[in-house]
């Protein structure tokens, strides 16, 4: 089967080296106490900003990429408005990167922008968050929109007709029916934003904030911490990672239970 | 026909008519919230993609308009064979995606159900890896396959693996959609080989689903940096980001930029194109 020999190869094998290689020390012996690398003041504050600026920009992307969803879900399903925002999140979600930073250099960069100059582009994690949500909103609108979807008429109605108001129907049918799609969805923009890089390193501030932007100076520099501090921020970047996902995919299968 | 004058007439006649009543409120309310949400997110969205296209356009002085950042992609060393690159990392990372993904997609489904899950899980393994971290695993991967292939195209090997949840989603929703036991079953008793079977019967029925995957795939190989930057590979926005560092704000950034983004854009409305007029060919 050759999908599994190439999956194996270029996901798992270098996976396996990324731990491997964290796991010993520069003698070569296998050697658990570099992790605690982990927990260096220094290594520890990258982590923040990561967390910062992925708690940041998961959580308001979330909340307008849900209200962006439910403007396009009221609409006609196979409508022009639908078609149009569904495709331009399609493109949007991967827009992140190198040319996304350069936008918005173009419109609000500290001396070139165009709407006007904001003196706060530079500014960690408020500039950069901003960015960010760009990229994250078109992804909650794609993630969020089939959750919406699943919310049937017949429910509205049945609270309509036991006399509840609209407040009423959200309070008590369609936010506890969406909130483990909402969670779930607010997991994987936060892994999202944890695991961008592009979009950092080219918005062109002179300081590291993230993990990383550490692991690629750790990676490009004979200086460090330890000589494998590259892999070992890897690690804990992919735990964390992990985490958030195994409780995304758990989020999901509940989720999944009224979208029948 | 009663109902619709009871809806629209008793509405106007009698605000506290109840459930008809606060329909047509609701309507009215839910269409003001629908039109200001889409223009904010509109404006948020397209104010950033608008400043760009205008500094691609400026002149010698501030607030004057010159296609001069244009003529230049062409004469910026690197620029151009760094496109060219893309472009066939973008072409030969689809067609791997599609010989690796859709036969054994088909085939699972088809013959071996009960590994569906573990192939699923490999699948959106990647999510989980964030590429700055496989980066850092594949270092010494490519230095061992970088004897027998000498340029950036070898990206591609784990461009694959980036596109695979992505193109998997897609993939399984096409196939999920169309009832392959019963096409396949159809196919082999009339005398189809598998060969026959997945790509006469099976892929022209999942069409839409496999257009999607390339798209997404393309996008991802267009906007790629992270991966390509650490193995020094120049691809078009390893180029735009080494261009930027050393002159900021040159314009040539900004009309490529664009171009990238309108080749995307083109992309898209192409193969939606393509999607529609075979869905309506079949209806």
């Amino acid at each position: 089967m050759p999908f599994l020999g190439y999956v194996g190869v270029f996901l798992l094998l270098p996976t396996g080296i990324v731990i491997w290689d964290a796991v010993r020390n520069p003698a070569g012996q296998f050697d658990l106490s570099s992790l605690k690398l982990l927990f260096n003041p220094e290594v520890r504050s990258f982590f923040t900003g990561s967390l910062e600026l992925s708690a940041l920009s998961s959580v308001i992307g979330a909340v307008l990429g849900a209200i962006l969803a439910y403007a396009v879900a009221s609409g006609n399903p196979d409508g022009a408005v639908r078609r149009f925002y569904l495709a331009g999140s399609g493109v949007l979600a991967q827009f992140g990167g190198v040319t996304l930073a350069f936008a918005f250099n173009a419109a609000i960069g500290p001396s070139t922008g165009f709407l006007f100059h904001a003196g706060w582009y530079y500014a960690f994690p408020g500039g950069i968050g901003l960015i960010y949500i760009y990229f994250q909103i078109p992804l909650m609108v794609l993630v969020f929109l089939p959750a919406i979807d699943g919310l049937k008429v017949q429910w509205r109605e049945a609270t309509e007709n036991l006399g509840g108001s609209t407040w009423q129907y959200w309070r008590h049918v369609g936010f506890p029916l969406l909130a483990p799609a909402f969670i779930g969805a607010t997991l994987l923009l936060f892994a999202n934003a944890l695991s961008a890089y592009a979009t950092i390193q080219a918005w062109e501030n002179q300081i590291a904030y993230t993990a990383p932007q550490q692991i690629y100076i750790a990676i490009n520099s004979e200086v460090g911490l330890a000589s494998n501090e590259g892999d070992i921020i890897a690690v804990g970047m992919v735990v964390l990672v992990a985490i958030i996902m195994v409780g995304y995919f758990g989020l999901q299968r509940r989720a999944a239970r009224w979208l029948r | 026909m009663v109902a619709v004058n009871v809806l629209g007439e008793g509405a106007l006649a009698d605000p506290s008519a109840s459930p008809p009543g606060m329909q047509v409120g609701r309507r009215k309310r839910l269409n003001l919230f629908r039109w200001v949400t889409f223009t904010i997110f509109g404006l948020f969205f397209f104010l950033p993609l608008l400043a760009m296209i205008r500094f691609s356009l400026e002149g010698k002085k501030a607030g004057t308009f010159s296609a001069t950042a244009w003529r230049q992609i062409p004469s910026t060393p690197g620029l151009l064979s760094a496109i060219e690159i893309t472009l066939e990392l973008a072409v030969i990372t689809c067609a791997v995606i599609l010989v690796l993904l859709v036969p054994t997609m088909i085939w699972i489904r088809l013959r071996v159900q009960w590994i569906s899950r573990i192939f699923e899980f490999l699948c959106l393994l990647p999510l989980t890896i964030p590429a700055i971290v496989l980066v850092v695993g594949l270092q010494p991967i490519y230095n061992k396959i970088e004897h027998y292939s000498v340029s950036a195209l070898q990206l591609f090997w784990v461009y694959v693996i980036l596109a695979l949840p992505y193109a998997y989603r897609s993939l399984s929703a096409g196939l999920t959609a169309i009832d392959a036991t019963t096409l396949s079953e159809a196919a082999r008793s009339l005398g189809a080989s598998w060969f026959t079977v997945i790509l006469r019967v099976i892929v022209p029925n999942m069409w839409q689903a496999i257009i999607n995957a390339l798209l997404l795939t393309s996008a991802l190989v267009l906007g790629e940096f992270t991966i390509a930057e650490i193995l020094n590979d120049i691809t078009l926005q390893v180029a735009l980001f080494n261009i930027s560092r050393a002159t900021a704000n040159a314009g040539v950034l900004f009309s490529t930029s664009t171009a990238a983004l309108l080749f995307a854009f083109a992309l898209l409305l192409i193969l939606s194109y393509v999607g529609r007029r075979r869905r309506r060919g079949r209806a």
